[in-house]
């Protein structure tokens, strides 16, 4: 270990018990030790995502143990199985309402893009058509170990926040909700509106 | 009795319910529709088929056809049931293809009710007096229906895979350029977004809307209020949705809401080859996902006729009950967890199953998803130590771990006298409702496939079925502990006489399997019950129909009739026992 290196001006005998650091280092450490799950398991990776709770992979050892059902009290969304067109209203008002910081890990091939039923009627692409994800874990499913290394690269991510920069304590921030799909004869993105109008209006019956 | 009816008039049952059988194939009897509720009747009262184990359909080019899978289960130990424990068969052919529709059973054997709607919700076949017929996996006002041959999904490229479009020029092609929207959708010729309301689902049957709505005892107004569970909430079974009916606290109706984990599983087997279906069976239920490939393979070898070496089948067996131990391990663990008992009980479940996942991977080389068997034997042999580490596992730990489960679980007396007497099914229920597995052994009814109808090579081994005559969550429990007991017998046995010799059958490896045209039905019994796999082939490299008889949907029928008369709180208790898994529910 390397030598404490010495601060002016101090007494001796308070040399050392005082440490000097960046207000974003021990706000961001605080946040990282402290972050919260949602307790929300789509399919086949919550059950690794289970096992990594569980004793051998040992999440809490990052302080990451206690799962919230309620998004309110969640700062971490793990995406973690197929993400299916009856399902994804449901995960994007989740999102919804969660409180900023929050994250998203998309775990999994099915969450990242679809997967192997990527054709499937009844599946999504992907959650980042829907909502913003800040890091993919490939994988089907991932190891623990390698959901443990996505949360860790999580970690890094927000430790590279500033307080200064981060949208949520702008005077100017919005919080918009992220629309929410509808389930018409298709899954519908209301965000898509006006292409899909331009669509149908230019391409006609040749769409059907 | 049978056969002789056939000899005296050709067709059978044409003494009893004239005219209702048509046509005998030998893949099942085709049956008029008119004539189908006296015959089902019939057999249910007078032949002794009181289990109706599978409703599905097939879309042929000039008819469509539903499947109904009979067993005899009530007295399937008796001499004369015991003599014919293979399933009759009945089909229905439906001609009129532009307005299929036929009466529902679900009078006669309510557990087609769900699967029913099923039917009706993949091949919009109606059912005429089904008492709550609206889509079941996908949602109401979803535009076709999905597992009809001219049914294209938006990123459709051909009838068959490989598909040939994938690389052209050498480079990859992406699904998103092929369709217009860029993305899995596709939408109706004139569909106006601002105009769109989703249809609204009116709960009609469990509010009783029809019946004179809300309630009025002789004291005081009641009002029944309308609770929605999921799909996201804090019980871990996945995105399951149930929506209550209360009144006060106590549970007057039901209604499961699944859908939500629909992976189009069957449509997507229908395109894929036959050996390209087995990494799909393993995500069904993808905490036995062992289970699920010897399901398929059974039922594909049985339609090809291949014949499985020795030794290949003392691994499947070993991992099928590896499997069966993980399975109940989990679901006793999450049923703690169900009840409150936050996470300790699921741990130690956990715990064991990691032990069991590395055996998994020392020999498939993955954890969960092992897609371990091939069509004639296994894909890899065992490494070595694997035996050794296996019977360290099931001689020295296993009996001590199910010790302290004795102990700790289920010695718990908060544990008991909360559960017994919780969501009570008489053996009439389960057989009634085609519950299966631990859910109809828990009701007294001693039906184990391996028993009754043993597949691979299970009738070598000694070990006993167990049943609990209560039928409530607490006998559900103890038969899935009982059973891992049965488990470890069944693996001593073949840990012990595990031969030597090859592991696929002699010839090159082949990974275009040829099946010649037909049907089978293969099914093994897995934790959560008989896990069936329909295969229909026209000859061709990918199955014509391939559908899945997954135990925990069909168990989910009874999940109202379990609920009712109890408190809201406990619905999530027998819900934790049936032991649902998403991935096999919604396929």
């Amino acid at each position: 270990m390397s030598e404490k290196p010495e601060i002016p001006g101090l007494p001796d005998d308070l040399q050392r018990n005082v440490f000097l650091t960046t207000l974003d280092a021990i706000y961001n450490w605080g946040r990282v030790k402290s972050m919260w799950p949602m307790a929300f398991g789509l399919a086949c990776c919550a059950i690794e995502f289970m096992a990594m709770m569980a004793s051998r992979f040992d999440l809490s050892r990052f302080g990451m143990e206690i799962i919230r059902a309620s998004p309110r009290q969640a700062d971490l969304m793990f995406v973690s199985g197929t993400v299916t067109k009856k399902m994804v209203p449901n995960i994007v008002r989740l999102y919804n309402q969660m409180a900023e910081p929050k994250y998203v890990l998309a775990v999994g091939a099915c969450a990242t893009s679809g997967g192997p039923f990527k054709e499937g009627y009844n599946v999504v692409s992907g959650i980042d058509k829907f909502i913003p994800v800040d890091v993919y874990v490939p994988g089907c499913p991932p190891t623990p170990e390698a959901i443990l290394y996505g949360v860790m690269r999580i970690h890094d991510a927000v430790m590279k926040q500033s307080v200064k920069s981060v949208p949520w304590y702008r005077r100017d921030q919005r919080n918009e909700a992220v629309p929410v799909p509808v389930l018409g004869p298709d899954l519908y993105n209301p965000k898509d509106r006006e292409a899909l109008k331009r669509m149908l209006r230019e391409a006609g019956a040749d769409l059907g | 009795m049978t056969d002789t009816m056939m000899q005296m008039t050709g067709l059978p049952f044409s003494d009893v319910v004239p005219g209702a059988v048509t046509e005998v194939t030998k893949n099942g009897i085709v049956v008029a529709a008119d004539k189908l509720l006296p015959l089902a009747m019939h057999l249910r009262d007078r032949e002794g088929y009181d289990y109706l184990s599978m409703v599905t359909s097939v879309d042929w080019p000039q008819y469509f056809e539903v499947v109904y899978y009979l067993y005899r289960v009530g007295a399937w130990h008796s001499a004369a049931a015991a003599a014919s424990q293979e399933p009759l068969v009945l089909k229905v052919r439906l001609p009129d293809k532009a307005r299929p529709e036929l009466p529902s059973v679900c009078s006669i054997w309510p557990g087609a009710d769900l699967q029913e709607r099923e039917v009706y919700d993949m091949m919009g076949i109606r059912f005429t007096d089904h008492p709550n017929l609206r889509r079941i996996l996908l949602w109401e006002g979803f535009q076709g229906w999905p597992l009809r041959k001219d049914f294209k999904e938006p990123y459709y490229e051909e009838d068959a895979k490989p598909f040939k479009s994938r690389h052209p020029d050498g480079k990859h092609a992406w699904a998103e350029d092929r369709v217009p929207w860029k993305d899995n959708v596709t939408y109706p010729v004139g569909w106006d977004p601002d105009l769109w309301t989703q249809p609204e689902v009116q709960y009609r049957k469990i509010m009783q809307v029809d019946g004179g709505g809300n309630g009025h005892s002789s004291e005081f107004k009641t009002e029944r209020v309308l609770v929605n569970m999921g799909p996201q909430h804090p019980s871990t079974h996945g995105v399951f949705r149930m929506v209550i009916a209360v009144d006060g606290e106590n549970v007057v109706g039901l209604e499961p809401e699944i859908g939500y984990l629909h992976r189009c599983h069957e449509k997507i087997g229908e395109r894929n080859t036959y050996i390209m279906n087995i990494p799909f069976t393993d995500r069904l239920d993808y905490i036995a996902s062992m289970s699920n490939n010897f399901g398929y393979v059974l039922a594909v070898e049985k339609l090809a006729g291949i014949q499985v070496p020795e030794r290949a089948e003392y691994i499947r067996v070993i991992m099928a009950e590896l499997t069966r131990i993980i399975s109940h391990f989990i679901a006793v663990g999450f049923l703690f967890n169900d009840l409150g008992a936050y996470f300790t009980p699921a741990l130690y479940g956990l715990r064991e199953r990691e032990l069991i996942l590395d055996l998994f991977e020392a020999a498939a080389g993955s954890r969960m998803m092992c897609n371990y068997m091939r069509f004639g034997g296994v894909f890899a042999d065992l490494p070595e130590g694997w035996v050794e580490r296996a019977k360290d596992l099931v001689w020295n730990r296993l009996p001590r771990v199910m010790e302290d489960f004795e102990k700790l679980l289920a010695g718990n007396e908060i544990f008991e006298t909360r559960c017994r007497g919780l969501g009570v099914l008489t053996a009439e229920e389960a057989i009634a409702y085609s519950m299966a597995g631990p859910m109809l052994r828990a009701s007294g009814v001693p039906y184990d496939l391996r028993k009754a109808r043993p597949y691979s090579i299970y009738d070598r081994f000694d070990f006993d079925i167990c049943t609990r005559p209560e039928g409530d969550v607490w006998a559900r429990f103890r038969v899935r502990m009982d059973e891992i007991y049965q488990s470890i017998r069944i693996l001593k046995q073949a840990l012990d006489g595990l031969p030597a010799g090859p592991i696929m059958p002699p010839g090159k490896k082949q990974y275009q399997l040829r099946v010649p045209a037909g049907e089978a039905y293969g099914a093994v019994e897995g934790p959560k019950g008989e896990l069936g796999f329909y295969i229909v082939s026209d000859g061709k490299p990918n199955p014509y129909r391939y559908h899945v008889r997954a135990p925990t949907f069909i168990n989910l029928t009874s999940l109202e009739k379990m609920c009712i008369g109890h408190k809201i709180a406990d619905s999530v208790v027998i819900l934790g026992a049936i032991d649902i898994v998403l991935g096999e529910v919604d396929r």
